[in-house]
């Protein structure tokens, strides 16, 4: 089934030339389990950025 | 006692004048002059751009805040500085002109020892024909750039999802509405959350939805662009930004300067020199950006606003104005301590200062019309600035210093920003992108200009959640709610 996910994809359209996300990974995406590590990852990757800032 | 005059009650404006009035205790006073009763958390009116909130969600009265603050809130608009005083007394001042029911057109000198100037931009509507008047929107588009726009468009996109429902096609235009525009983020995040509503309202194969941007390249976002770390690779963001697009079916216009906009239909010159127009039934265009009008008056009463001011109405800071061409700019172009050159007791802060040049590669089409993204400067990078100046202000103050002790320089600051593609508590997506340094540095990082293990951007639903986190905690931190300081910009 991952293949209907590029059904609207016309040949040699703008949006032939870029990359189009599979079930997998749209599956991801809203996977609460994985959502929740991702949020934590977030999280610490921002709080860094901003110690990384204040000057 | 000291004095500050704050000009702006917005994100950078409120964020220094609540730190400066939080360190400087009651010994000094800290007064905020702002044409606008409330305070908005503008990127949540996304969300009520497509009926997802209200607009009282995101704003609330600042004058109860700033009483319990002990701060002087003034509503009211600045007109001009004085910043030698006058022939009278050598007191700089600023002018202001209520604007308020009591005392509505009143004006008022205002003294000052210190000046932050953080008045936002002017919506530029006017710049293009037919997207407005003046600051004032138009009637052929709508906009998410304050609650009220959002509001409209709101019902503006239920009429449309109605029209759907009774099997009438409908066609979105969503993005800038002029060639020198920035701000594309707000214009990405609207048209996804266009998208995801249409699909919650089950009419979304009755929608065909174009973004046309003044970016040379989707993902340009006004930063040149960025490449993330990103499954072993550094992705440019132009990948990201595409694959995001093409992924829900939508087209897109680049190098784009709409020129004029009529009733359903607006009028473009692309990077090429092409003239062309795209039809619409609904448009969401951002207007470009320009100062808000200030003029400065020395002691004798003569015009030196284009001593304080560069052309495009933003005040000049301690930035290189005389990089020249593209190929000559540095990071160390960028401002460091945000004062004014001239006055020292003068500060901008926010979209109000002058930016010494784009970041985004300067283009034009074949007509020599300018064509490319001016640089952001909203949000996190805008709060933080609003901090370091109130800082330093402080210590100039305390005595502890006679310079400005803080510095918020966009080229050695990062900036995480949270771009929502749909909002639902288990259904929302958002791209969650981290950017360091926000001015690309080749020198210190070749290539890329960013440090890959700073920049990185993914798209889910736990950006959904930290973008929903953030609304709460912000609004709870303007509102100066117990903790408020321990938040960071």
């Amino acid at each position: 089934m991952a293949g209907k996910h590029l059904n609207h994809i016309k040949p040699y359209s703008p949006q032939f030339g870029t990359m189009i996300p599979l079930s997998g990974q749209k599956f991801l995406r809203t996977c609460v389990l994985w959502q929740i590590v991702r949020f934590i990852a977030i999280n610490i990757r921002m709080t860094i950025l901003i110690l990384k800032s204040h000057h | 006692m000291a004095r500050i005059v704050v000009m702006g009650g917005g994100v950078s404006g409120h964020t220094a004048a609540t730190f400066a009035k939080d360190m400087l205790g009651r010994e000094h006073e800290v007064v905020v002059v702002t044409p606008n009763s409330k305070w908005n958390w503008i990127p949540s009116n996304i969300w009520v751009g497509v009926g997802e909130m209200t607009a009282e969600e995101v704003v609330f009265p600042l004058a109860p805040v700033y009483k319990k603050a002990g701060i002087d809130y003034r509503q009211a608009k600045a007109l001009g500085i004085h910043p030698e005083g006058d022939k009278d007394s050598d007191t700089p001042y600023i002018v202001i002109e209520y604007t308020d029911e009591e005392k509505n057109g009143q004006t008022e000198n205002v003294t000052y020892d210190y000046l932050i100037n953080a008045t936002g931009p002017k919506l530029n509507f006017g710049a293009t024909e037919g997207l407005g008047e003046g600051s004032n929107l138009g009637e052929h588009t709508v906009s998410v750039c304050t609650a009220d726009h959002a509001d409209h468009a709101s019902h503006e996109l239920d009429t449309c999802i109605e029209k759907m429902r009774n099997g009438e096609r409908q066609s979105f235009l969503i993005g800038t509405g002029h060639g020198m525009c920035t701000c594309q983020g707000a214009a990405f995040e609207y048209i996804f959350n266009i998208e995801h509503k249409l699909k919650d309202e089950g009419v979304r194969e009755m929608a065909d939805i174009t973004f046309i941007t003044n970016e040379s390249f989707l993902g340009d976002f006004g930063m040149g662009g960025i490449h993330f770390k990103m499954g072993g690779f550094a992705t440019s963001s132009k990948v990201f930004a595409e694959s995001l697009y093409a992924e829900r079916g939508m087209d897109w216009i680049i190098g784009a300067h709409v020129n004029k906009v009529e009733a359903g239909k607006v009028t473009y010159e692309s990077l090429d020199g092409e003239i062309d127009t795209q039809e619409f039934d609904f448009a969401m265009l951002i207007p470009p950006f320009a100062g808000v009008g200030l003029t400065a008056t020395d002691k004798d009463g003569n015009d030196i606003t284009s001593t304080i001011f560069a052309p495009n109405g933003f005040m000049k800071v301690d930035a290189n104005y005389n990089a020249g061409a593209y190929e000559n700019w540095k990071a160390s172009d960028w401002p460091r301590t945000l004062q004014n050159p001239t006055y020292s007791n003068m500060f901008a802060v926010g979209i109000a200062f002058a930016p010494p040049h784009p970041i985004s590669k300067p283009m034009s089409s074949k007509n020599g019309t300018p064509i490319n993204p001016t640089p952001p400067r909203t949000g996190m990078p805008s709060a933080m600035m609003g901090k370091a100046v109130a800082l330093s202000i402080v210590d100039m103050v305390k005595g502890r210093a006679t310079e400005p002790t803080h510095t918020a320089s966009m080229s050695e600051m990062g900036a995480a920003c949270v771009a929502s593609a749909g909002k639902g508590l288990f259904s929302g997506t958002a791209a969650a992108m981290t950017v360091y340094p926000i001015v690309p540095d080749f020198e210190k990082y070749p290539g890329t200009g960013r440090d890959l293990n700073g920049t990185t951007g993914e798209l889910g639903l736990a950006a959904h959640w930290v973008k929903h986190i953030l609304h709460h905690i912000f609004i709870w931190k303007a509102k100066l709610r117990p903790g408020w300081t321990l938040i960071p910009e």
